[in-house]
């Protein structure tokens, strides 16, 4: 037998490591360069999803509004306190929405490499664009989210102003955060399954933390101010703050609840882009 | 070796181990105490077991070898799909696995899905949008193209799948088991396409069962058997000594 050195014939002929992980930046070039092909699979199948469902796309908008009907009632009929404010409908329902683009993240991206095995084993392509996809898939749906949140404000007596305008670059900060907990969960369910049994509970911690149905400057109005801070660093409650601030009378915005959101989001995408780029040789091999 | 001295290698496989982990039950299920170190359950599946050999340009290598004998992980691995728990393989450019199946959505057209695969393949829109024709014309589907892929047979699937898949000139190309189905006329459509392919200084792996393919297209053959490579050799030889193993 003789023995043959691969290696050096490999060398030799220049060849590369199958499957290696590029380095971050040409790994988002990468991304970038395939964005064709998730972008037309995920209009693809939305159309093929649509076909099933009668009401088709309206269950986008239809859901948020049947949340925020089923909590109305609930807190404002069968529950009510005095820790709410005053026009508390327009209160729920901008909360209701903007925890909702949340919780979707988030659980949606616990799902978005597992929930694609047979693609992720049986495809070449930078893995980093599910989680993307999702996300954009996510913010085109916030846009008639916005729209019908504007007619609840309206129906229920709010005033239009040019500050609901705000809302835009608040909803572009929060979808960097997004993006960043999607890359983080994704990863994480990849390594340990039991992740996603944990994940409801995980979100509906944040929706009780994040005063979605009282207020928390309210309710912690009598208790020492490090608690209410504390309460604040909790960059979703931030974000359902400042999109109430900008467009539901009654809730001021500060510049803590600012500093806050973008420094969460800036540091929430970086992590969660090279977290989730550490592992790409990992995906889909086991 | 064989007279493979003549073009460059594109693929050379290093002592290639690949394990998996798979969930068992019953004996094969191995319990430990420890939870965070191990699931339950767990067994691993040594599925290839150092495998090394180099292809190069020109050659169309047909891979040979019993239901779970590590073929298709082999192919796997080789794509990059898989990473080998030790060994290493290098190649030339990226090797293309025929893995459209898993983008393709059934409730869509035939001509949705030609669009999708090719995108899902590495090509841009515009690329797509220009292999369009050409795939449609060597799948010969006619006017199927416009139904919904659910309504088709299985063999008129697998035509349009191999369709997309041989639609671009890969430099390194694995087919597993795609020409078995379609009709006779199809099937010699194939085999030619994989020998063009080979023609422009491409390399070829075909996973097969069908001997006769694989003695029509390829011009060396590695025989895999329970994860080791136990013959490299000629066609008529490995096919020969394969046959006579039974």
């Amino acid at each position: 037998m003789t023995t043959i050195d691969y290696e050096a014939i490999a060398r030799e002929a220049g060849l590369e490591r199958v499957g290696a992980r590029p380095p971050l930046g040409s790994y988002l070039v990468s991304v970038w360069r395939r964005r064709a092909f998730i972008y037309t699979m995920a209009r693809y199948r939305l159309q093929a999803s649509v076909e099933e469902n009668r009401l088709g796309l309206g269950w986008i908008v239809l859901k948020p509004i049947l949340n925020a009907l089923l909590y109305g009632f609930i807190f404002a009929v069968i529950m009510p306190s005095d820790t709410r404010p005053d026009n508390f409908i327009p209160f729920l329902v901008a909360g209701v929405f903007v925890f909702e683009y949340f919780s979707k993240a988030l659980g949606m991206g616990a799902r978005a490499i597992v929930g694609e095995a047979s693609l992720v084993r049986s495809l070449n392509f930078p893995r980093m664009l599910l989680p993307v996809a999702l996300i954009t898939r996510h913010a085109i749906e916030m846009v008639p989210m916005m729209v019908v949140l504007g007619i609840i404000l309206v129906v229920t007596g709010e005033p239009i102003t040019f500050w609901w305008l705000m809302s835009i670059p608040v909803l572009v900060v929060m979808t960097a955060f997004n993006l960043g907990v999607a890359l983080t969960v994704a990863r994480l369910t990849v390594h340990v399954r039991d992740i996603s049994q944990l994940i409801p509970l995980i979100t509906r911690l944040f929706f009780y933390a994040s005063g979605i149905f009282y207020s928390l400057e309210l309710v912690l109005a009598d208790q020492p101010s490090w608690m209410l801070r504390l309460a604040q660093l909790n960059p979703v409650h931030d974000f359902i703050s400042l999109i109430r601030g900008y467009m539901v009378s009654g809730n001021p915005v500060n510049s803590f609840m600012w500093t806050v959101a973008i420094v969460s989001a800036v540091l929430m995408l970086a992590f969660g882009t090279w977290f989730f780029w550490r592992a790409e040789e990992r995906y889909g091999h086991d | 070796m064989t007279e493979s001295t003549l073009g460059m290698p594109t693929v050379v496989a290093n002592d290639v181990h690949i394990h998996y982990k798979t969930f068992a039950s019953g004996k094969a299920a191995q319990n430990s105490r420890n939870l965070l170190r191990r699931q339950r359950g767990v067994r691993v599946v040594k599925a290839v077991r150092g495998v090394s050999f180099v292809a190069r340009e020109g050659e169309s290598i047909g891979v040979i070898g019993h239901n779970g004998s590590g073929k298709s992980t082999l192919m796997r691995a080789i794509a990059g799909l898989q990473a080998p728990a030790k060994g290493t393989i290098y190649a030339s450019s990226r090797p293309a696995l025929l893995g459209v199946n898993a983008a393709l959505l059934g409730e869509l057209s035939g001509q949705k899905n030609v669009i999708l695969g090719s995108l899902a393949l590495g090509h841009s829109m515009a690329e797509a949008e220009e292999t369009y024709k050409d795939i449609v014309d060597f799948s010969g589907l006619g006017e199927f193209i416009d139904m919904p892929m659910k309504t088709y047979s299985s063999g008129m699937s697998a035509r349009l799948r191999f369709s997309i898949a041989v639609s671009r000139d890969h430099r390194i190309l694995l087919v597993d088991e795609a020409l078995a189905v379609g009709d006779k006329e199809f099937r010699a459509k194939s085999e030619a396409r994989i020998r063009e392919l080979r023609e422009q200084a491409g390399t070829v792996f075909l996973v097969s069962h069908s001997m006769g393919s694989i003695r029509d297209t390829c011009n060396r053959v590695l025989w895999i058997d329970h994860g080791e490579l136990k013959m490299d050799g000629p066609p008529e030889d490995v096919i020969e000594a394969y046959k006579a193993h039974g």
